[in-house]
């Protein structure tokens, strides 16, 4: 037989909907056989205790980017979070920080979509395509491969300091995004593209505690892209003052 | 009340890929009970077949070869001249999804990887790592941003409307605001997905129920060939979270408790590379045979990928390496992957033709939801994706050219109509019930798992057939806790509900009533394919009594006659 072990789940509830009723821990008490998910302790809990729970979620297999959430103080997706992986037997689960809660552990997530959107996030080519594929090389694919493994579910969002004091914040998965085009070999967008990152709302918010990083559940580093871009604008406005000499003299 | 000339339900790779052939020249909208790049298909792992030539052992394949293999694999119920379709015009969105920034796997020379997928003669699926269905859907959508593509995310469709053989749009919950909303259209276009929920253990995401299928079928839309379910052979015991075929691709054995490669006595030249009706039946043989290994959550067979080393293990299938690891604390490098099959793919589907235009003036689908047909009794792995992306370009061009032939307006009086019905029931299903939506839903699936499920007898389905009607008695007692309708995820559960018992119920009496094994409908009192009386698709239409009515139609054969299938 399983042997099953009892669980306390404690999960922040509040309603956008019915503003009177503060924020508040609901507490569930559940036995849990080994090797369950927070996300499948969630959903017995909402399917056999309390149908009124709200969360998010698809795949059950870290893809979908559905069920960030804070997990006894971290960030992480319920689905691939074991419960028996914490030293307690209490498990705390409180909605993505930095956003909006529209109802219980689902935040609502239109500025993070925003910025995703704002960075112009796909394949910009200028020249004719080809019959056949675009080349590129093992090497260079390999280039993008941290970035394109985002899978938008914004644990980044959740953890970055920057977007806790200052709302209008780029964020680092639209950063992670835009580095992943920039470095990709077939792009061709044009330099004054990353202008729209290129301010105090852009990269340059970024305080490097790489906070990012560790929430990652796909070990993407947003940092490195945060870094990369900014690099690469320095090179743009050297080369615009020496181009500009140039043009003078 | 919303109007567009096309409406899109689903923001996976069909709808999204029909939306960006459309929207230049459109006023579209798409609606998604997700955000776009949280649908199935970003679940998708092992690859898309086209017959590029990378593979250096590939040089002589062909999409006459492909086609081949398709027809094949599909136990001959396929429709020929569809699969010739899409086999062609998989070479064409290949490319064009490289074109618009899809991060392919790539070999030495540059070009797009492909590896061996099973029931193909030659290396034709292209694939990124083991994330395939990730890159494609990211980039689709990356593409439907570009172009601006009016996308209403978090949207439930509840109801599609069709009055006198005409379809009006569909009747949709705002998931946000709670609101109940007509939409209008003179299109209507389903990308919805599979159905996989209605069975207990499924490879599938929470999200792939079959609501659009049943709200098509509600609706008075045909249904095609819903009999043939497919059982993926390797899911990760507990779970059920797929390890891709690509494990198996890139060399990997299954073996027995007796350490045998039990594949090379049932298929002695493609082994591992069966197609997976094949496969699957031939786990569920030895497992049923006590050459299994025991666990807490079931019997399984190991599928062993050590010898392919780690370097290997980490390039080509490093998400299977971290799924084995996150969800089961195994590393695949140092020891086996404890599996067994389960449900995994909706062969059948919305009864559409190669154009996705169904019977019914203005409603079209694509993708897993629908059955054009080109994968028949049995879809080899890397054909679905190639499905979604062809048949949501191919559709977008059918929409066009009826577009401009003109398409009798849509009516809103139909539409109010049924937005007046869909509250009564919102408000039937949050009065108290004594029935839960989710006890419901779990008592279907193990209905299906036990009775419908990889090797089939006329007694058990008939207790399916039996069991359904009492199933559907009991969701007229369904209540749900909250009468809240913003982010009530019960409420659509419950919603959804109601379409999975009917797509339940065409799956279950299809398959009783056919007579013969074909693909992965295996049927243990008629073990053989009797192509005399069944080489034929089924049609499911919502009978006068509430059950489906069965009726069947030919099947399209251009140049293969039907052979027995050897592997
Ligand atoms: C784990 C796994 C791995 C796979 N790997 C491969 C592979 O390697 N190769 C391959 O070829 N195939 C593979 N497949 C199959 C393939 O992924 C799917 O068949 C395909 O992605 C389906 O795409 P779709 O566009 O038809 O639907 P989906 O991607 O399922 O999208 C359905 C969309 O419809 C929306 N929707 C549904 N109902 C409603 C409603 N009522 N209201 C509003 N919106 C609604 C959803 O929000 C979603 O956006 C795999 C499948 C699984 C389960």
């Amino acid at each position: 037989m399983i042997k099953e072990s009892a669980y306390t789940f404690k999960i922040l509830r509040y309603d956008a909907k019915e503003p009177e009723r503060r924020p508040r821990f609901c507490t569930y008490r559940i036995r849990v056989i080994p090797g369950l998910t927070v996300l499948a302790v969630l959903l017995r809990i909402r399917d056999e205790i309390d149908g009124t729970l709200s969360f998010r979620c698809s795949c059950r297999s870290a893809v979908c980017g559905s069920c960030a959430m804070v997990i006894n103080g971290k960030l992480d997706l319920a689905c691939r979070t074991q419960v028996a992986g914490f030293n307690t037997d209490t498990i705390i689960l409180e909605p993505l920080p930095n956003f909006e809660v529209i109802r219980d552990l689902v935040v609502d997530m239109t500025p993070f979509w925003q910025m995703y959107d704002k960075i112009q996030p796909y394949l910009i080519r200028r020249s004719h395509a080809p019959e056949k594929e675009i080349p590129q090389s093992e090497g260079e694919r390999r280039q993008i491969d941290q970035f394109v493994n985002c899978i938008l579910c914004a644990c980044c969002w959740g953890a970055c300091p920057v977007l806790a004091r200052e709302p209008g914040y780029l964020g680092p998965a639209a950063a992670a995004k835009l580095e992943r085009f920039v470095l990709d070999s077939r792009d061709e967008r044009p330099a004054s593209a990353l202008s729209l990152v290129n301010d105090e709302k852009g990269v340059w918010a970024c305080d490097t505690v790489f906070r990012c990083i560790d929430a990652c559940p796909k070990d993407v580093r947003p940092t490195d892209a945060i870094v990369g871009l900014r690099k690469a604008m320095v090179k743009q406005s050297f080369k615009k003052i020496l181009g500009k000499a140039k043009d003078e003299t | 009340m919303i109007d567009h000339d096309i409406l899109i339900v689903g923001g996976g790779l069909t709808g999204l890929r029909a939306a960006v052939g459309l929207c230049d020249r459109f006023n579209v909208g798409l609606i998604s009970k997700v955000y776009p790049v949280r649908s199935h298909s970003i679940c998708a792992q092992g690859g898309i077949n086209a017959a590029l030539t990378n593979n250096p052992d590939a040089r002589d394949d062909s999409w006459e070869k492909h086609t081949f293999d398709t027809i094949k694999g599909s136990d001959f119920l396929a429709d020929q001249d569809a699969v010739e379709i899409m086999c062609k015009e998989a070479i064409k969105i290949v490319y064009e999804m490289e074109h618009w920034g899809c991060p392919f796997s790539r070999f030495p020379d540059g070009t797009i990887a492909q590896r061996p997928f099973g029931g193909a003669a030659y290396p034709r699926t292209c694939y990124s790592s083991d994330i395939t269905g990730h890159v494609l859907l990211n980039t689709l959508y990356e593409r439907a941003v570009a172009k601006g593509v009016k996308i209403y995310p978090e949207w439930f469709v509840t109801s599609l409307c069709v009055e006198d053989g005409q379809c009006h749009g569909v009747v949709a919950l705002d998931m946000h605001s709670g609101e109940l909303v007509p939409v209008r259209a003179g299109v209507t276009f389903f990308g919805t997905g599979g159905y996989g929920r209605v069975y207990q253990h499924s490879t599938n995401s929470l999200t792939s129920t079959g609501s659009g299928i049943g709200m098509a079928y509600k609706a008075g839309v045909p249904l095609k060939d819903m009999e043939f379910v497919q059982f993926h052979p390797t899911t990760l015991i507990g779970t059920n979270i797929l390890m891709t075929e690509a494990c198996r691709g890139e060399g990997g054995y299954l073996v027995n408790n007796q350490g045998e490669r039990f594949m090379k006595r049932y298929a002695p030249t493609a082994k591992e590379l069966a197609p997976r009706d094949i496969v699957s039946r031939c786990i569920q043989t030895e497992i049923n045979e006590g050459r299994g290994f025991d666990h807490p959550l079931g019997r399984y067979i190991q599928l062993d990928l050590r010898h392919l080393g780690e370097k290997k293990i980490q390039e080509r299938l490093t998400g299977i390496r971290k799924i084995c690891i996150d969800f089961i604390g195994i590393d695949p490098v140092d020891e086996p992957i404890p599996i067994m099959p389960c449900q995994h793919y909706s062969m059948g589907g919305i009864d559409v033709n190669e154009r996705c235009a169904s019977e019914v003036r203005g409603f079209y689908a694509g993708g897993e939801c629908a059955c054009v047909s080109v994968h028949g009794a049995n879809r080899l792995g890397g054909n679905s994706l190639l499905e979604t992306i062809v048949f949501g370009k191919l559709a977008a061009q059918a929409i066009s050219e009826d577009m401009e032939g003109g398409i009798p307006k849509p009516d809103e009086k139909p539409l109010l109509k049924l937005k007046d019905e869909v509250e009564k029931k919102i408000l039937r299903l949050t009065a108290p019930g004594r029935e839960k939506p989710y006890q419901l839903q779990a008592d279907l699936g193990v209905v299906m798992d036990q009775k419908v499920g990889i090797f089939r007898t006329r007694e058990q389905l008939k207790q399916a057939v039996d069991k359904l009607p009492e199933l559907k008695e009991r969701y007229r007692h369904v209540g749900v806790s909250s009468p809240s309708r913003h982010m009530n995820y019960e409420l659509i559960n419950a919603l959804e509900l109601e379409y999975m018992l009917e797509v339940a119920h065409t799956i279950a009496l299809g398959a009783m009533l056919r007579e013969e094994s074909r693909g992965s409908h295996f049927r243990t009192d008629f073990n053989t394919r009797n192509d005399r009386d069944w080489l034929k698709h089924t049609i499911a239409r919502m009978g006068d009594d509430g059950g489906p009515a069965m009726s069947y139609k030919d099947v399209v054969i251009t140049r293969y006659q039907p052979v027995e299938r050897k592997y």
